[in-house]
């Protein structure tokens, strides 16, 4: 027998306790449901709204009191890591393994950078954009370290906003999208006063700092750690910067794992796959809805308004009376309208394997050098000769970097979603309570 | 917001850190530039991502092996053991 708290039931269960999460809980709670929330990361808030030094950001209290007074359960440090059958997550934590039972799930898992391998990824002192910006709010020492900011989206410009902030000194911040695109883009954001206010804040924030525009990043160099970067103008022309340390994000990438292992299905949305939702929220597969970044890049606001409509789509699904979403919609399709002006003014650059050198480890975790891949048919015989991909990440990193450089396709998500102790697997397979005994069974 | 501080072991060593600091921090805060993890081919690493994906910042945190550093924020007592 299981012990007895091995098992949570939910009527409606949120995987994902960032913006789109939070407001589908929220939703879901205040149409009177039996609600829980889940997140992998220590606290709620997701990459957004991430605490600084365990300090909650403001909208996460503001969100985790109404959630409390809606009678919504919130647990953090809990990673799914395998989809059961009978509507079952399995996920794993500190305290071990739990098993999760839904009857309707909300998929609020987000997104995450787009890192892309480059000569000299690997050396300490490369971060991720965002990567450096949550490690930083974690106390990570960054005070008087000289940091180039480089890549493409408007990510950038946040996370080198909140690098200044911190004491780093910016030596850069290289944008890949060209003058050209930029002014076009400019055009765009006067057409959305709100998205216009918010660039004027950072650029505010980072006045004085020197911004390449068209730069691209080339190459990261030093013997033990990051000594300086290799930067690549529009006229091809070259510079390199001295640094200690280099965050560089591609834009974000939608977190498909767990609603591939579900069934849903994707589609190709704002420049990336996506899951795909109907206008309730709802995915392919019955009882599944999806929200926020995972169903498509299209930042905060249409993060909380998909939340809203998918929990109280959900509680209506379960006979709660539920709101008229009409106006939420309204709404969300001019946040749609701005993701797509992004999407297509920062794209995921062209060209990438022209930046990999044969002795560049494309997969980190197994070190597997570009000269190893780039002669195999598909994935699958390059992680079968390689063991690209097998590692830690699972081939987060890598496989969508070969996809798109090789034109493979990607794999099917297979179990277990994260790596997990062997305890936790067991608790899988241990006596689940809703298993018919041998009286119950057809004979 | 509390000024208290936290004492956590990074490799036997004891740390100060703020309260809320997380493992990947601690372990920077110990031993600047050194890293938490060695790769197959022998190099050292440090986090990339920040946000529990890449795993480049595996730690063994009271015993248990392979957790994510920047997914675990630091304890009083906390005994963190790096690659080495």
């Amino acid at each position: 027998m299981a012990e007895p708290d091995i098992d949570l039931r939910a009527q409606v269960v949120v995987v994902g306790a960032g913006p789109a999460g939070l407001a589908a809980a929220h939703a879901a709670a205040a149409a009177g449901l039996d609600v829980l929330l889940l997140d992998a990361a220590p606290q709620a808030g997701g990459q957004i709204w991430r605490a600084r030094q365990g300090a909650a950001a403001a909208p996460v209290a503001d969100a985790l009191v109404r959630l409390a007074a809606a009678g919504a359960r919130v647990l953090a440090g809990l990673r799914v890591t395998m989809v059961l059958p009978r509507r079952v997550l399995l996920v794993d934590g500190p305290q071990g393994a739990r098993r999760i039972h839904w009857e309707r799930l909300v998929l609020a898992t987000g997104a995450r950078e787009r890192l892309l391998p480059l000569p000299g990824w690997t050396l300490p002192g490369v971060f991720g954009a965002g990567g450096l910006q949550a490690l930083v709010k974690g106390g990570w020492p960054i005070r008087g370290k000289r940091v180039l900011v480089a890549g493409t989206g408007p990510l950038l410009l946040a996370a080198a906003a909140t690098l200044r902030a911190e004491g780093a000194q910016l030596v850069g911040l290289a944008e890949e999208a060209g003058h050209a695109s930029l002014a076009r883009f400019a055009g765009t954001l006067a057409r959305h006063p709100r998205k216009a206010l918010q660039a004027l804040r950072l650029g505010a924030a980072l006045r004085g700092a020197p911004v390449l525009r068209g730069w691209r990043l080339e190459a990261i160099e030093g013997a033990a750690c990051v000594e300086r970067a290799v930067l690549v103008g529009e006229g091809g022309h070259r510079r390199a910067l001295a640094c200690d340390a280099v965050a560089a994000g591609w834009g974000l990438v939608p977190q498909t794992e767990l609603a591939q292992a579900l069934g849903c299905a994707l589609v190709q949305r704002f420049g990336a796959a996506a899951i795909a939702v109907d206008a309730a929220q709802r995915s392919s597969v019955t009882g599944v809805f999806a929200a926020g970044e995972c169903t498509g890049i299209a930042g905060v606001q249409a993060a909380r308004l998909q939340g809203a409509i998918a929990g109280n789509a959900a509680a209506t699904e379960l006979g709660a009376a539920g709101v008229d979403a009409s106006g939420l919609r309204t709404r969300l399709a001019r946040e749609h309208a701005f993701a797509a002006a992004v999407a297509a003014t920062f794209p995921m650059p062209r060209d990438w394997a022209a930046r990999l050198r044969d002795d560049t480890l494309v997969c980190r975790c197994e070190d597997v050098p570009w000269s190893a891949l780039r002669g195999q048919p598909d994935l699958r015989a390059a992680k079968l000769a390689t063991r690209c991909g097998m590692g830690h990440c699972q081939g987060r990193l890598c496989h969508d970097t070969l996809a798109a450089v090789m034109h493979w396709s990607l794999l099917p998500q297979r179990a277990p979603l994260t790596p997990m102790p062997l305890a936790t697997l067991l608790a899988a397979l241990d006596d689940p309570p809703d298993t018919p005994t041998n009286e119950e069974l057809p004979t | 917001m509390t000024t208290a501080s936290c004492t956590v072991t990074v490799d036997g060593r004891a740390l100060d850190v703020r309260p809320g600091t997380l493992v990947a921090a601690a372990v920077e805060l110990a031993a600047p530039g050194r890293g938490a993890r060695v790769s197959p081919g022998g190099t050292r690493r440090q986090p990339l991502c920040g946000m529990g994906v890449c795993g480049e910042c595996r730690v063994t945190v009271d015993g248990r092996p392979h957790r994510l550093g920047c997914q675990v924020t630091c304890m009083p007592g906390m005994e963190i053991r790096t690659d080495g």
